[in-house]
């Protein structure tokens, strides 16, 4: 039996959408979910056109929630039409970046939402085949997955002539085996198919030539749960679900020096200091704020005066930062500034698939830098040697990774530039 | 090792896996998996058998199961302790839990116990940073961990006692 109620925190009043069956009993069964509608979103989809799909969800503003914030009609509306090459749906829950954890609860508590999800961005794309690639850790996960694609075709909601409707929908899981790489998108593809997983050069997109070289659509697990209620209840109800113009609700992943650690689901555009202090309780032990990292690790850190600005995809860009996964992580007073660099650059210089030098000897350069400062080996002008090296990993590469590292050292460094050189000789 | 052979049940399973796929190499990752599990480690020889199999080149399989960290390069204890030592877990005093497993169970993070109990390991992000520290036993996540309810974990699976990870 699957219970959440650990990590499940105040919802703060604003209307609950994806999150709003997690916690309850038996919530990932197929009987349960059927009872508080299940499906019932995918039969009216299969009375729409794909078209009709494609815009209803381009007018609802609905972005990609796994870091990008591409739109997600969008970016469906880029699979070619009347193709005779299969067209594939590959489902993102790699889930790698840290301070990132939603999908797995997603999956867990309500994977017949996700299956639900994929079916109609199938049916908007002319996908028969869609897989769910999770990140290998999650075994648990990946075996609620497995059992509720069954249960589901058992009952003719998935399959040959699912619903009646004389189309085929089959999904399947595929396990990781643990490379954060494999989160971004191509490195993700190359995995599917048996490689390592190391990102392919763009163009071509997967659009046009993605998996085993057919067009593919990659969406994140939580935009294809945000699926269903978009059909259900139209593109007005799903935009006035955020804040300040912003469009539906964001599972905010809350962890670090906070009171009340664990995933919530709140408007886009919620406020990032009131979802600290207001929905996470604030700082623990009434420590002080020192910096928040407000979307994953590749998001640059900012300071506690920084923190007063909604939180979505353009507010965050334009604070020099970015919303990325939502992962906020929150670092309180007593931290070691340096020493979580130490360890943000050694991730980096660990998860580089090695194909492009500008990464492979860029992060590896950076970890080791980072680590002479922290063990007090270096000298001052090393903080500005390390600067100068994230300065030179931007653009250069096949895929984002190295950029990640640098923005992200890079911030830190501009930032607590004096809690590195205080570690100096 | 002994020799490696691929057993009926393995076959069978590889059978059902490619079933799922345009292409037999798209079975290599879930292959290696399954393999781990029957063997603890992959070996070039294990490589060799799967790829004659699913008709992919062996040292293409070799290839990806040295790219991915799950798969176990050389033998590991009954019990695999994997601990993440990332960001939000280090804020919460992962590297005092990974130094009290150092001294309690006398070795170091890559390295397996004698009586070839436990191994070892600090790991990246785990993906449960709302409930750090975090570990795993195995395929299970142990969360929101602390020195004691590690000493108690440590106790109970050298009593052979697996307990539920506080995993909700």
């Amino acid at each position: 039996m699957v219970k959440n109620q650990k990590v499940k925190i105040s919802n703060m009043g604003f209307e609950l959408n994806i999150t709003k069956r997690f916690g309850k009993e038996n919530s990932h069964t197929l009987e349960e979910s059927l009872k508080d509608g299940a499906y019932e979103s995918l039969k009216k989809a299969l009375t729409m056109t794909p078209e009709e799909i494609i815009n209803l969800v381009i007018d609802s503003g609905l972005r990609g929630r796994g870091g990008a914030g591409f739109p997600a009609g969008r970016k469906w509306s880029f699979i070619p039409k009347n193709t005779d090459s299969p067209v594939y749906l590959v489902v993102n829950g790699d889930e790698g970046e840290p301070g990132t954890f939603k999908d797995r609860y997603i999956m867990r508590h309500d994977p017949h939402l996700l299956l639900e999800g994929i079916a109609i961005a199938a049916q908007a794309t002319g996908v028969k085949t869609a897989y769910i690639y999770i990140r290998g850790e999650f075994y648990r996960e990946y075996n609620v997955l497995r059992e509720a694609i069954k249960e589901a075709r058992e009952a003719g909601y998935l399959g040959e002539n699912f619903l009646e409707s004389g189309g085929t929908m089959n999904i399947f899981v595929h396990r990781g085996a643990g490379a954060y790489i494999c989160g971004e998108e191509t490195g993700l593809l190359s995995s599917i198919e048996g490689k390592p997983g190391k990102p392919k050069l763009k163009p071509p997109f997967p659009a046009i030539k993605g998996l085993f070289g057919c067009p593919t659509v990659i969406n994140n697990v939580e935009t294809l749960a945000n699926v269903p209620s978009i059909i259900a209840n139209g593109a007005e109800w799903y935009k006035n679900l955020g804040l300040n113009g912003k469009c539906g609700t964001r599972i905010f992943c809350i962890s670090g020096h906070v009171k009340k650690p664990g995933i919530v689901e709140l408007p886009m555009g919620m406020n990032l200091k009131e979802v600290i202090y207001d929905v996470a309780g604030g700082i623990r032990n009434n420590k002080k704020l020192k910096a928040v990292i407000p979307g994953g690790c590749s998001a640059p850190i900012l300071y506690p005066d920084e923190i007063d600005i909604p939180h979505d995809f353009d507010s965050l860009a334009k604070a020099g930062s970015m919303a990325g996964s939502a992962g906020v992580i929150v670092i309180d007073e007593d931290s070691d500034i340096v020493e979580m660099a130490h360890k943000i650059a050694h991730f980096y210089a660990h998860e580089s698939c090695g194909q492009c030098s500008q990464c492979r000897e860029g992060t590896g350069w950076l970890s080791k830098l980072v680590e002479k400062i922290y063990l007090g080996k270096a000298t001052v002008e090393e903080v500005d040697l390390l600067e100068d090296v994230t300065t030179n990993m931007m653009q250069q590469t096949v895929c984002v990774l190295s950029d990640a590292a640098a923005m992200s050292i890079g911030a830190l460094v501009k930032k607590f530039r004096e809690d590195f050189k205080s570690k100096c000789q | 090792m002994s020799e490696i052979n691929l057993t009926e049940n393995q076959k069978k399973e590889l059978d059902e896996m490619i079933k799922d796929y345009p292409e037999p190499g798209a079975v290599v990752i879930p292959a290696l998996h399954m393999m781990q599990y029957a063997h603890g480690y992959i070996t070039p020889e294990i490589c060799k058998v799967v790829g004659e199999y699913i008709k992919v080149p062996p040292v293409k399989v070799y290839e990806t199961a040295m790219f991915y960290t799950m798969f176990n390069k050389k033998p590991v204890g009954k019990y695999h302790l994997q601990i993440c030592n990332n960001v939000s877990c280090s804020l919460l005093g992962s590297e005092k839990l990974i130094k009290h497993m150092e001294k309690i169970l006398k070795i170091k993070p890559g390295e397996t116990s004698e009586d070839n109990l436990f191994t070892l390991t600090a790991v990246e992000c785990l993906g449960s940073c709302g409930t750090a520290p975090v570990m795993m036993v195995n395929d299970d996540y142990y969360e929101n961990m602390s020195i004691e309810k590690l000493d108690k974990l440590i106790e109970d699976l050298k009593n052979g006692k697996k307990p539920e990870g506080e995993d909700k």
